[in-house]
């Protein structure tokens, strides 16, 4: 463990936010304020926060319809965030995108995608202008395994090699693809595959933010060093179903149990960090209790939030008409 | 007759076709489902909307068939599948995934017969949900048949009850030409009675639901109910309309609209797309190049504003016409004199 305390402190409460951000909304989805599809990522926290704790102001970052933790990861604003779920005038897209679009671009953050596959190639564009900037700035996609399948990913890994890009492809192993188990899905297996595009692969516990921290510093070493694209792929689970009311007939009863009982990445990272003598575990609550009290005041201020009317369903379309 | 939901009604007519024809096949994602899961259960899910549920267990792996995410695949696959003989009823889950299977609808299915000299048949009906209406903002809710429409070769049919849901996938599924089948999400959940056994709508005919004298009121899917609404309330003040569902928009009853105009000499076109060059557009066109002499008013467009579909649930409801808005059209091609 090479990182500093106040890193591990940092990754920690981002992970901590996560939890309690998607635990949360699982818990207020059913009560009906929220509208449209929500997509949680309770169960992957340290994917996201293990990739983003490596990433530098300059760079961007593309999401997917599973969009929260990467955004929190990336910094963008929970209480922001918690508006835009709610549909709020004050959400961070103004209620005009909800769970599925969140984006804020001022953090790099290119945002979340209702299209699965779409953010990959949008990346590799980044990506070139990171290049042409060349102040090392790279570009991350984050893809499922079920995205994954997508020839637009097929097509922007191989651009990206053949552009020599600084682009990071973060591949989400959860399991599942909506309610198609990802053996089923992927004919031969992800790390194959993207190293058949000539893209180096650092595999990473998904559960473990360490490993996926150091899967991908050294890709991004990789990148970073003008080599190319690479990637990092990460094996988790989602503990809640595809989107908030899916029943989940085609997982096992106890899978989620096993998980959240065994490998769960909270548990880990504070068995680890608390293991090293690095932080007490009251020292560790502590932090779980403010980021609780900052859940709770963004669930009370965007239950509370301004509507959106008539001039925010009709501006913004485009800049000049 | 029976009472079902629009869902189960075309859940029924795939269950027909399916057994009437073993050529017909149903591919898409998650059409089972469960695939690959650890609870064993290979049909998980029966389509999200469950229009496929029972199919595979019914019918087969073999021919109810769950795919990657691969859009443009699917669609790709049910091309070549139709060309090889077989009748595939390929699902897209969103209409707005149309966007990554483009290609081989508009550039391939619709074009096969014409370019190879009348040689080729494409019986593909492709699925897919549409329109607002859950909140699913710019990405999951669009109404996108006025652009396929506009493209030779497709036929595009839009059922509005379940009864005609029925009806017309089954038109669909026998159809040699390709059909773009669009089920309005919002419309899965209504009730209404269904003809048992094999029951056909002819394509090309759009149905009269309420005769009047006053006005005509053109709307399609959601809209259908919508106008039923406005029309229905208005008859209670002595006001009386022609609601007419056009139910394909490719190929356009032309007959049923003038033939109505000619009698009120006032149109309101309802239409859940964006304004530009949409159904609401043609009808309109259609109006003013064939129907002139019979208009009285100026034709009223209710469609969607020229702006993506929205997120919240206010933002929708003032994307989305309204009975409201339709009522309001009609008192205003009334003050026309
Ligand atoms: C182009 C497109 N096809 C299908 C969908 C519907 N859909 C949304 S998420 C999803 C599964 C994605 O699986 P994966 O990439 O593994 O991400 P996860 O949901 O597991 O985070 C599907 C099929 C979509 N939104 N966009
Ligand atoms: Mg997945």
């Amino acid at each position: 463990m090479q990182q500093s305390p106040d890193q591990i402190r940092q990754a920690y409460r981002q992970m901590r936010l996560i939890r309690e951000f998607e635990e949360r909304l699982h818990v207020e989805n059913p009560k009906g304020e929220i509208a449209g599809f929500t997509h949680l990522y309770s169960g992957q926290e340290a994917i996201a926060v293990g990739v983003c704790e490596n990433l530098r102001e300059s760079d961007f970052i593309i999401s997917t319809h599973r969009g929260h933790g990467h955004a929190l990861a990336r910094g963008c604003d929970p209480r922001g965030m918690m508006h835009e779920i709610y549909g709020r005038a004050d959400g961070l897209c103004k209620g005009r995108g909800g769970s599925m679009h969140i984006a804020d671009l001022t953090k790099g953050m290119l945002g979340a995608n209702g299209i699965v596959g779409a953010g990959q190639p949008i990346a590799v564009g980044a990506a070139l202008a990171c290049k042409a900037r060349g102040d090392g700035s790279v570009a991350v996609s984050f893809t499922g395994d079920g995205a994954s399948n997508q020839g637009t990913v097929f097509e922007a890994m191989n651009m990206a090699v053949v552009l020599k890009l600084p682009k990071l492809f973060a591949l989400e192993n959860n399991g599942y693809s909506e309610h198609t188990g990802a053996s089923y899905g992927i004919g031969s297996d992800l790390k194959t595959r993207t190293e058949g595009f000539g893209i180096p692969v650092w595999e990473a516990d998904g559960f473990d933010y360490f490993s996926v921290y150091e899967a991908t510093e050294k890709a991004l070493d990789y990148i970073r060093a003008g080599n190319g694209p690479a990637a990092i792929l990460a094996t988790a689970t989602r503990y809640f179903g595809h989107f908030e009311g899916d029943p989940q007939a085609y997982r096992a009863k106890d899978e989620v149990k096993t998980f959240r009982e065994t490998v769960d990445a909270m548990k880990t990272i504070r068995e680890k960090v608390t293991g090293a003598g690095i932080f007490t575990a009251e020292e560790l609550d502590e932090i779980d209790a403010e980021v609780l009290a900052l859940i709770d005041s963004s669930v009370d201020s965007a239950r509370n939030g301004p509507v959106p009317g008539e001039d925010i369903l009709m501006s913004d379309v485009y800049i000049d008409y | 007759m029976a009472e079902m939901t629009m869902r189960d009604a075309l859940n029924q007519a795939l269950h027909q076709e399916m057994e009437r024809d073993e050529r017909v096949i149903v591919v898409g994602e998650d059409v089972a489902g469960g695939s690959g899961g650890s609870s064993g259960n290979e049909e998980a899910a029966g389509g999200i909307f469950g229009v496929t549920k029972g199919l595979k267990t019914r019918f087969g792996g073999n021919r109810v068939i769950d795919t990657p995410i691969s859009e443009s695949a699917i669609v790709g696959l049910a091309n070549g599948a139709a060309l090889a003989g077989m009748r595939p009823v390929a699902e897209l889950m969103f209409a707005d995934f149309v966007g990554v299977s483009l290609d081989q609808i508009f550039n391939q299915m619709a074009k096969f017969r014409y370019m190879f000299g009348g040689k080729a048949k494409t019986p593909v009906v492709l699925r897919m949900s549409m329109g607002a209406g859950m909140n699913a903002a710019a990405q999951h809710s669009q109404t996108i048949y006025p652009m396929l429409s506009a493209i030779p070769g497709l036929k595009v049919a839009i059922p509005s009850t379940p009864a005609d849901a029925k009806g017309m996938l089954a038109t669909a599924i026998r159809d040699d030409d390709p059909v773009i089948f669009f089920e309005h999400k919002a419309l899965y959940a209504r009730k209404g009675e269904v003809p048992e056994g094999e029951y056909l709508v002819p394509f090309g005919e759009a149905a009269l639901l309420r005769e009047g004298s006053d006005v005509t009121v053109v709307a399609i899917a959601r809209m259908v109910p919508f106008a039923m609404k406005a029309v229905d309330k208005l008859a209670g003040e002595g006001i009386t309309c022609d609601l007419i569902d056009m139910r394909t928009t490719s190929p356009i009853d032309e007959e049923t609209i003038l033939e109505s105009l000619s009698q009120t000499g006032r149109l309101v076109v309802v239409d859940e797309s964006n304004p530009i060059c949409s159904i609401a557009s043609e009808i309109a066109g259609l109006a003013a190049s064939k129907g002139f002499h019979d208009l009285r008013a100026p034709v009223q467009k209710i469609t969607a504003p020229h702006t993506p579909v929205p997120f919240a649930r206010e933002l929708e409801r003032l994307y989305v016409p309204s009975p409201n808005d339709i009522e309001a059209a009609i008192r205003a091609v009334l003050k026309e004199v």
